[in-house]
């Protein structure tokens, strides 16, 4: 039997193999594997690019405390991007599967229509969920626009969710039952951490100081983007990314805030639109910033 | 010699519901190129749009075009330029008698071009113009848009490739099969297009995937959306069975179902008394499953969706509807109609006004607090039904309960409207008091662009008020809003005439005698259409219509009453004698004896009467006709064939 990290060496190895770099999940908390800059800002620009990493994703709102054996407040996405997409992508696709012990002669595979759309980071793509036995195992995306930037090179992103694949290679109902590595499951590495944090999420987040500290980050970051000159000789050297950093903080406490019930329906639009601003205004600098020649301006 | 031809667009996985369309576009373009041809016919799977046409000419006709040069009296100068303009020599030339004198002409021959070099330039544009509700680019910006990847291009006239490109895909003469069952590279020709691609377990036929899939499906409920869905999710289907263990069976059916047909895409099965059992079918895109892992995927995913539904049930369970009430202040209605818990004020006010009782007023109060439950957000689609299962648990009415749980029906034109009076109020009140507020806000529909599904609030309420033989004013309920009137008009007219099947100057005729009782104006829609059957009826039509443009004509609005005294002439004396023995009788009863006196009125008098008096007297009679037998309907509206 494959182990979880089994799958996670196989995969890496695939995608290796397919000249793609292996990152190390991204140290800030984020979302989805999406979020991180190897993705977020990688996707912007003509050059190419490629890589995969492993991402564990916070979801605060989809935290059970460990009881429910299909959700988690924290899964692990596997993450693909291939910048430009090549025309054999499905393709290649579907052969990580196969190297990873499935075989698509024997099981039933679909695609269906999902279009993936991210309204914090103004970004979205046409793609499809991905089937297998009737269980949604991937989401594949040709990304279009991001940071509310139509996209030069369009980047196909793959996700896998690791945990749902190895559950499903393990024949378990449960993800906590999943063998991580020989002698160790799931749940031995992981159910703590459910636990305690859907404790923290629900019940003991302290509103007013999670507010206090999405103001602090939202400052920094605007503060930041103020100071930002197009103009600048010395623009490359620009923190654009640590700014960056203080965008993902806020959109991690907007999702603890809303898990922990402390967002009416009528501010949520209002919140996604302070991220929003914040992630589109990164983007745009950074492309700005990644220009090899200054662009003159164009007089209207 | 007339050739087949061929085109096969290969794509990534093309939506489901949107291929059938995007087909019959294809088609009508193709038709549009103007190439002759027998027959052209379309068929698609997820991965191909297909064109096949027959006896398409190698070449298009010749043709010659007359182009006129000067004329003859030019000077030889002229008439060279002319010919060398046209690349003659002025011997080629020849001189032709037009109505305005003699000009020379030139004889253009042009040979017909080769329909190979027309398809050539004309395919790109072709493909790429068929309509997608989405399209998206692939190549890099500014490179072509489709609803997918095109990834490669079939495109043979006869024997030979109709050669050009798109998005860096050349086209040729190799297709592809069934993405792991097939060959990757499989070449074709015109006449073993098909066979070659069912060889590698691609079936073209929509219909016959369909018939594999029906085949398959021993004693499931045929949901033909569901069908259609599978039919172009797949090349290759083939339905397996499944089961779920029985103790599932405690949740509503309702909720088993829709995880099924809407989540999972399975087939439920049901007994001969239409209880539902703990099977169903899967449809696959591969031949077989031998080893059954495709039915153990399956079966786990499908215990996961029910064992998330029974956590989400139980858990609900523990705070009722009613203490759910308050927690409807969170969820926002419309930004500037405030929450759900202030629909649900409006509604229980409007419930009263519509005429409700203690019944409704409770199902009003309590029917949008599913909303608020686990269940509904996991399964929005059963928002209503859940509310309605919860208010059964929670000991609820049955007509409070029920009311609940049809509060959003009628869903389409098709749907059922709401089993019970209760229901139906609570219904109207929530349909009225989303479209009063809208409009109220200036969020109204407009062209396409429908947001808050307006238009189906609108018929959801015509329905409910003729289907439920409501006699209510729904004028009373519009706040004298013109415009929502005028909309509501519109409805009102597409109900009757498309779902009825009314004629359209029935309905005009009808509702010009009044439309804010409907239930009263399907009665009178009724009486139309019957009287329409009597030889008397278009003629009398016809006469009505007169007297509207007499009455027009003349300005004449009503005046001071009939005067006996004044009637003049015998068929006058008749009609009037006529219309006062007939007072108050239904149309039907007397339309026979109607008829003949105001055809003789019209035949031997004259309104215009020299003398003043007498000539308003008798238009007098004509308006009191004409009120008297418009309550049922504006019989001048009636298009009439004589």
């Amino acid at each position: 039997m494959q182990s979880f990290q089994d799958i996670v060496f196989k995969l890496k190895q695939y995608w290796a193999e397919r000249g793609c770099i292996i990152q190390e999940p991204y140290d800030v908390e984020v979302g989805a594997g999406t979020m991180c800059p190897e993705t977020f800002l990688r996707v912007l620009g003509p050059d190419p690019y490629r890589v995969a990493y492993v991402q564990p994703s916070r979801r605060p709102a989809d935290g059970r405390y460990g009881d429910n054996p299909n959700r988690l407040f924290k899964h692990s996405q596997f993450q693909v991007i291939l910048k430009p997409s090549p025309d054999d992508i499905v393709e290649q696709y579907l052969g990580s599967l196969e190297a990873i012990g499935i075989d698509l002669r024997a099981h039933d595979i679909k695609f269906e229509e999902d279009n993936w759309e991210a309204p914090t980071l103004g970004a979205w793509g046409i793609g499809w969920q991905v089937m297998l036995d009737g269980l949604e195992i991937s989401q594949f995306t040709y990304f279009q626009q991001c940071g509310g930037i139509d996209l030069d090179a369009v980047p196909a992103e793959l996700t896998y969710g690791l945990e749902r694949l190895t559950a499903f290679l393990q024949v378990c109902d449960s993800v906590y039952d999943i063998e991580w590595a020989p002698g160790f499951s799931y749940g031995d590495v992981r159910y703590r951490e459910e636990l305690q944090y859907s404790v923290y999420n629900f019940e003991m987040a302290d509103i007013k100081t999670l507010w206090k500290l999405f103001d602090l980050h939202e400052g920094e970051a605007t503060r930041l983007l103020a100071a930002y000159d197009p103009k600048s000789p010395e623009k490359k050297g620009f923190p654009l990314l640590p700014t960056y950093d203080h965008v993902l903080k806020c959109s991690n406490l907007f999702n603890t805030l809303d898990a922990r019930g402390a967002i009416s329906v009528t501010e949520r639009v209002g919140v996604i639109q302070r991220v929003r601003k914040m992630a589109v205004g990164v983007a745009q600098a950074w492309s700005d910033q990644s220009r090899v020649e200054p662009v003159a301006e164009v007089a209207e | 010699m007339s050739l087949p031809f061929l085109l096969e667009i290969g794509t990534e996985e093309i939506p489901d519901w949107m291929i059938t369309s995007a087909l019959e576009d294809l088609r009508e373009k193709f038709v549009a190129l103007g190439i002759p041809h027998e027959t052209a016919r379309v068929d698609a799977t997820p991965r191909r749009l297909v064109l096949r046409a027959t006896g398409v000419p190698e070449r298009q006709a010749d043709s010659v075009e007359r182009v006129q040069g000067p004329p003859k009296s030019a000077p030889p100068q002229a008439v060279e330029g002319f010919a060398r303009k046209q690349g003659a020599a002025p011997t080629e030339l020849a001189v032709e008698t037009t109505p305005k004198g003699e000009y020379y002409v030139f004889h253009k021959k042009a040979a017909g071009r080769a329909t190979k070099d027309i398809l050539a330039a004309a395919l790109p544009g072709m493909v790429l113009g068929i309509y997608f509700p989405k399209t998206m680019y692939w190549t890099g910006k500014g490179g072509p848009r489709f609803i997918r990847p095109i990834r490669w291009l079939v495109a043979l006239l006869g024997g030979e490739v109709v050669p050009f490109e798109i998005g860096g895909v050349r086209s040729g003469s190799v297709s592809s099969g069934h993405r792991r069952l097939g060959a990757a590279e499989v070449p074709v020709t015109c006449a073993d297009y098909e066979r070659k691609l069912r060889e590698n377990c691609v079936i073209l036929s929509a219909d016959e995937r369909r018939q594999r899939i029906v085949d398959g499906l021993a004693g499931a409920k045929v949901d033909a959306v569901l069908l259609d869905t599978l039919v172009y999710l797949t090349e290759y289907p083939t339905a397996i069975e499944g089961g779920f263990d029985p103790a599932f069976l405690e949740l509503p059916a309702e909720v088993l179902v829709t995880v099924m047909r809407h989540h999972q895409r399975y087939f439920s099965v049901e007994d001969a008394d239409g209880k539902l059992l703990p099977r169903f079918f899967a449809v696959m895109n591969i031949g077989a499953d031998p080893e059954g892992f495709v039915r153990r995927g399956n079966e786990r995913v499908l215990r996961a969706r029910f064992t998330d539904a029974r956590f989400f049930w139980d858990s609900d369970q523990k705070k009722k509807l009613a203490e759910r009430r308050k927690d409807l202040a969170a969820v926002t209605f419309q930004a500037k109609l405030g929450s759900y818990r202030d629909k649900a004020r409006r509604m229980k006010a409007l419930v009263k006004e519509l005429g409700g009782k203690a019944a409704a007023v409770r199902a009003a109060d309590l029917c949008k607090c599913d909303l608020t439950t686990e269940l509904v957000k996991e399964f929005p689609e059963l928002q209503g039904v859940v509310g309605g299962l919860y208010a059964r648990a929670q000991g609820e009415r049955a007509d409070v309960w029920q009311a609940i749980y049809d509060h959003y029906k009628p869903v389409s034109m098709e749907d059922s409207i709401p089993r019970n009076a209760v229901g139906r109020i609570v219904a109207l009140a929530d349909k009225l008091d989303t479209l009063r507020g809208c409009f109220r806000v200036g969020l109204v529909p407009t062209g396409s662009r429908d947001p808050f599904a307006l238009r189906r609030a609108a018929q959801g309420v015509v329905k409910i008020l003729v289907e439920g033989g409501m006699a209510l004013p729904l004028a009373g309920f519009l706040e004298g809003d013109a415009e929502l009137t005028a909309f509501f008009q519109e409805r009102v007219k597409f109900y009757f005439k498309d779902v009825r099947g009314f004629q359209y100057d029935e309905v005009n005729a009808a509702m010009a005698a009044g439309w804010s009782n409907l239930a009263d104006l399907a009665a009178r829609l009724e009486r139309i259409r019957n009287l329409r059957q009597s030889p008397d009826f278009e003629p009398l039509a016809a006469s009505f219509k007169r007297i509207r443009n007499i009455l027009e004509q003349a300005k004449y609005e009503g005046g001071a009453g009939l005067s006996e005294l004044l009637l003049e002439e015998e068929p006058e004396k008749e009609l009037y004698r006529e219309y006062r023995s007939i007072l108050g009788q239904p149309i039907e009863s007397v339309i026979s004896r109607l008829r003949p006196k105001v055809d003789l009125f019209f035949d031997r008098v004259l309104v215009n009467a020299p003398l003043e008096e007498v000539r308003r007297n008798r238009l007098q009679l004509l308006y009191e006709l004409r009120r008297e037998f418009s309550k049922v309907a504006d019989f001048s509206e009636i298009v009439t064939t004589s």
